[in-house]
């Protein structure tokens, strides 16, 4: 037997049922003997199916399995991480010596290592992200096209699609750590999005948008139908869409745009952000740094969340953590070693793509509902802007400098006029979560980041 | 040179493959491979492909003077496709077995569900890039760790010297080492080995309470002596500090339409978004571009010729070959404002029946290939750079960027600025914070009055992303002047 299919059989047995926990632990003992102290390796395998359809017919089938394994070692106080999609004995033995090799080559850091054995996760709740259904091609192929039927039938000026996607995919992480820790967890997901292309059909200009849906279990996904009608309303609705002059004004942003401010909170109070101090929310824990109508938690074991998880990427147990209470902040964002550059425990956010040393990620972070519904929440502006869209990345998370690309609909006293495009809306992150004067009863999860519609006071809008 | 021991055996695999066929690299015989393409012919397959790959990414990073992680990944896969019609089936693997192989044929081949074709597939024959953008020696690339650290620690101190106002220096230094190989249907066999590496610092400036921020990189396919020839590192480093240090003193950013005078270089991220993305051909076989429909017609004022160029030496967008083996050339896009071509990947070459443009690229063998920009550019004019802001009243003027993006379908466009400046009267007065820059892509280019003699390129950081994949790309623009457009300021 040559040494290439020597190592693929030893593959084909790493790969058996179970025999995950095993190699971990193979590899966890190697680790020691090449003279690390600490060490925690995580496997990921999985499966995914994808369907893309066009105009009513199949554009694309992809179809893989991969699996990827990472180390982190700690000789001493000194560390490297390496990942590799080899699992040969031999290649790993010489993974595992190249990692320890590393790690000698870079300085000390007094605080590195794992987590404390006593924060580990001793529970393994079942936090309901495995849906065992395999869906056939024809099946996907399906959902796709009456997704985007749905959308060309929902709107006669739905002219043109970029498709619709349907995928699947499954799979499970492995946890295994030199405390004697091994955590595992299944987690699966199925998905639709639709991008209809609306045209005006007196100038030929052309608009597109997109809806979607994830879910963990098949059965919760919406219907195809309401997707593709959704994507086709929101494409329609932008058509004839023009430029406003420069001028200050309330802004109301709707669930997906406020979303994406608060995914801005949530990189202002990462961990790593914070001891770098690169963060304008710097040294502000017990101070008020929004409007007293905000709320936000972080809860990593809500039943079926897209961002839930029995154990952080360092094997730390999840909960829920409130971030910020009535506009005061509460806690940090932290895994182990952001959390201990700051003298503080971990909050279970560690997040690990399994090549790369942690970082710090939100489960499920959400902005509490308040009662005012969206429509009430626009009909209190005279003259404003309705927000649906921000582009590109001008936010400046040192200072909370805020200048994005805009589109959605010009208020004008309390209604939806016209579609606007083609302008900005500029402030500062500081000064607009303390501007937030009204909160939306409207709070659904699409994502790991969830807000209702949102109300700024006043910002700046450049356009003409 | 150096430290042999830590080589992997997939290192050493790679010295052989200049000795050997590129396919051995991967365990993979010219027969096996035939016989996997042979699976993918059945009678509706116009063509089909594997795409092998082997990836070694290495990294370290300093924060706080202190170099404290390294890190480094394996990866090696297949990508097997097929195409018919308009239908693409793809799959991939992390195993190189025959038997992987034919599962993914056969999963590929579903979109056809036709009966066998009667063509033969030849068996593919070896041949070389016929060029080398980026002769580098592996035993000069592969530096020691320890060599990486120092290069680190040295930028640290010097952008702490460069003003005590510096209080934190982030740097990485990345590096990858690509070995690919194509098999294609049609029966050619092609290999690359594609180094790349970057270097990235940020500095963080802090004075009486108020801190900012200050970036600056670059890169190529380039080896490790790039970095410390005439001191590179040391200059990057100061530029970062400078950034940093020159935004402690920035006003507010105006807001509303006035000229705006980009600088050279980096700024040409505005054609990236305005219009490379708009001319890639996946979206104007679909019609889904604002700039379908376009080609012979005026998109640009008469001083503006851009090209995508992906046969620059050492350049991070180049490439010897694209992801399906197809040499790499010059694409004029825009001539003195006229549109003038598409990119083109081979599927979207052949149902426009337009020329194949070696712009097929993927992230990795996970991906499928896309029509993609290689480096884009506008070429140099006649203007004197100082001439060009002494034409403006009251304005911006532009010198550094974050990121941009655009939407396609409708043309709008956003670049960020990082460091810019007002002009009044002709001059370049007071630094200002940065303010997005909003526009349309179709329109915006017939809006340049101005283009300087001073083409730049950028220093080697660029990554674009498309449908989730990120690829490397380069710009580079000459000093021009916008008549209008929308800065995204606080002060009205």
């Amino acid at each position: 037997m040559d040494s290439v299919s020597k190592e693929r059989a030893e593959r084909s047995i790493a790969a058996g049922n179970g025999g995950y926990a095993q190699l971990a632990a193979d590899v966890l003992t190697c680790a020691k003997q090449c003279g690390a102290t600490e060490a925690d390796i995580v496997v990921a395998d999985g499966e995914t199916f994808s369907v893309q359809v066009r105009v009513g017919a199949v554009d694309r089938l992809t179809k893989a399995r991969e699996k990827r394994l990472g180390l982190r070692v700690f000789v001493g106080k000194r560390s490297a991480t390496t990942s590799t999609s080899d699992f040969s004995k031999a290649s790993l033995d010489r993974l595992v010596s190249e990692t320890c090799t590393l790690a000698k080559a870079v300085v000390e850091d007094p605080v590195s290592g794992l987590p404390e054995a006593s924060e580990l996760a001793g529970d393994r709740p079942d936090l309901d992200l495995y849906d065992e259904t395999v869906l056939g091609p024809e099946t996907q192929i399906d959902w796709a096209k009456r997704g985007e039927s749905a959308a060309f039938s929902a709107d006669s000026r739905v002219t043109n699609s970029e498709g619709a996607e349907f995928d699947s995919s499954s799979g499970r992480v492995v946890l295994a750590n030199s405390h004697g820790f091994v955590g595992s967890y299944q987690s699966s997901s199925f998905s639709l999005s639709v991008s209809p292309i609306a045209t005006e059909a007196e100038t030929g200009a052309m608009q597109r948008d997109a809806w979607y849906e994830v879910q963990h279990k098949f059965a919760r996904l919406a219907s195809a139908e309401s997707i593709g009608q959704e994507a086709a309303r929101r494409a329609v609705r932008r058509l004839g869409a023009r430029r406003v002059a420069t001028k200050r004004v309330p802004i109301v942003f709707d669930q997906e745009t406020a979303g994406s401010l608060l995914a801005n909170l949530c990189s202002a109070v990462s961990g790593y952000g914070l001891y770098k101090r690169a963060s304008f929310l710097l040294d502000q824990l017990g101070h008020t740094v929004a409007s007293d109508r905000i709320t936000v938690y972080d809860d990593g074991r809500m039943a079926g969340g897209l961002g839930s998880r029995p154990f952080d990427g360092e094997g730390v147990a999840t909960r829920k953590n409130t971030i910020v209470e009535r506009g005061v902040l509460k806690n940090y964002l932290l895994d182990t070693y952001s959390g201990r550059k700051l003298g503080l425990p971990s909050t279970g956010n560690a997040s690990r793509s399994v090549g790369e040393s942690p970082s710090v990620g939100p489960t499920n972070f959400y902005l509490v509902p308040g009662v005012k519904t969206p429509e009430e929440i626009i009909g209190s502006v005279k003259e404003g802007l309705y927000l649906t869209e921000v582009i590109g990345f001008g936010i400046n998370m040192v200072t909370g400098d805020y200048s994005r690309g805009a589109c959605g609909f010009w208020i004008e006293n309390g209604e939806l006029a016209f579609p606007v495009e083609e302008i900005t809306i500029a402030g500062n992150l500081k000064q607009m979560l303390k501007d937030i004067e009204m909160v939306g009863s409207d709070l659904v999860f699409r994502g790991r980041i969830a807000s209702p519609t949102l109300k700024i006071s006043e910002m700046m809008v450049a356009g003409n | 040179m150096g430290y042999t021991s830590r080589r992997l055996v997939f290192v050493e695999k790679v010295q052989r493959m200049a000795d050997h066929g590129q396919l051995a690299t991967f365990g993979i015989t010219e027969l096996e491979a035939q016989h996997a393409l042979d699976r993918l012919n059945v009678r509706d397959v116009d063509y089909a492909d594997l795409y092998f790959e082997s990836r070694v990414s290495e990294s370290v990073s300093m924060e706080e003077g202190l170099v404290k992680r390294a890190a480094k990944s394996i990866s090696q896969g297949v990508g097997v496709r097929a195409t018919a019609g308009e239908k693409t089936g793809f799959a991939y693997s992390d195993e190189l077995t025959k038997r992987d192989l034919e599962l993914a044929a056969d999963t590929a081949r579903y979109i056809a569900h036709s009966p066998k074709g009667d063509r033969a597939v030849p068996v593919p024959a070896q041949r070389r890039p016929t060029r080398d953008l980026y002769p580098i020696e592996r035993a000069k690339a592969d530096v020691a760790t320890p060599e990486r650290v120092s290069l680190l620690n040295e930028i640290d101190a010097e952008a702490r010297r460069y003003d005590p106002r510096i209080k934190n220096v982030m740097a990485s230094f990345n590096t990858e080492y690509k070995i690919v190989a194509v098999a294609t249907s049609d029966g050619t066999l092609v290999g690359d080995v594609q180094p790349l590496s970057r270097l990235q610092i940020t500095c963080i400036a802090e004075e009486n309470g108020n801190r900012q921020v200050g970036s600056f990189g670059g890169g190529g396919r380039v080896g490790f002596e790039f970095y410390r020839e005439n001191n590179r590192h040391l200059d990057y480093a100061r530029e970062a500090a400078r950034e940093a240090i020159l935004n402690l003193s920035a006003v507010d950013a105006p807001a509303g339409a006035m000229p705006v005078v980009l600088a050279g270089g980096w700024p040409g991220i505005l054609l990236h978004e305005a219009i490379g993305h708009g001319l890639e051909a996946d979206f104007n076989r679909k019609k889904t571009s604002a700039f379908s429909n376009l080609i012979g017609k005026r998109v640009a004022s008469d001083v503006c010729t851009i090209v995508d160029d992906g046969t620059l030496p050492f350049r991070r967008g180049s490439l010897n070959m694209d992801d399906e083996g197809t040499p790499t050339g010059c694409t004029t896009l825009i001539e003195n404002g006229i549109l003038r071509g598409y990119i083109t990947d081979k599927l979207n070459a052949r149902l426009m029946g337009i020329a194949l443009t070696g712009n097929g690229r993927r992230e990795s063998y996970q991906s499928v290939v896309l029509p993609r920009m290689t480096n884009t550019f506008m070429l140099a004019g006649e203007s004197d750079p100082q001439d060009i802001i002494r034409s403006v009243k009251r304005g911006l003027y532009a010198v550094s960027f974050g990121g941009g993006q655009v939407d396609i379908t409708n043309g709008k466009f956003v670049f960020s600025a990082s460091e810019a400046y007002l002009i009044e009267d002709g001059k370049v007065t007071k630094p200002v914070k940065g303010a997005t820059l909003i526009g349309n892509g179709p329109e915006i280019l017939t809006k340049v009055s101005m283009v300087g003699h001073d083409l730049k390129l950028d220093n080697g950081i660029g990554t674009c992303g498309k449908d989730g994949q990120s690829v490397p790309v380069g710009v580079g623009l000459p000093t021009i002047k916008i008549d209008e457009i929308t800065v995204g300021g606080t002060q009205g």
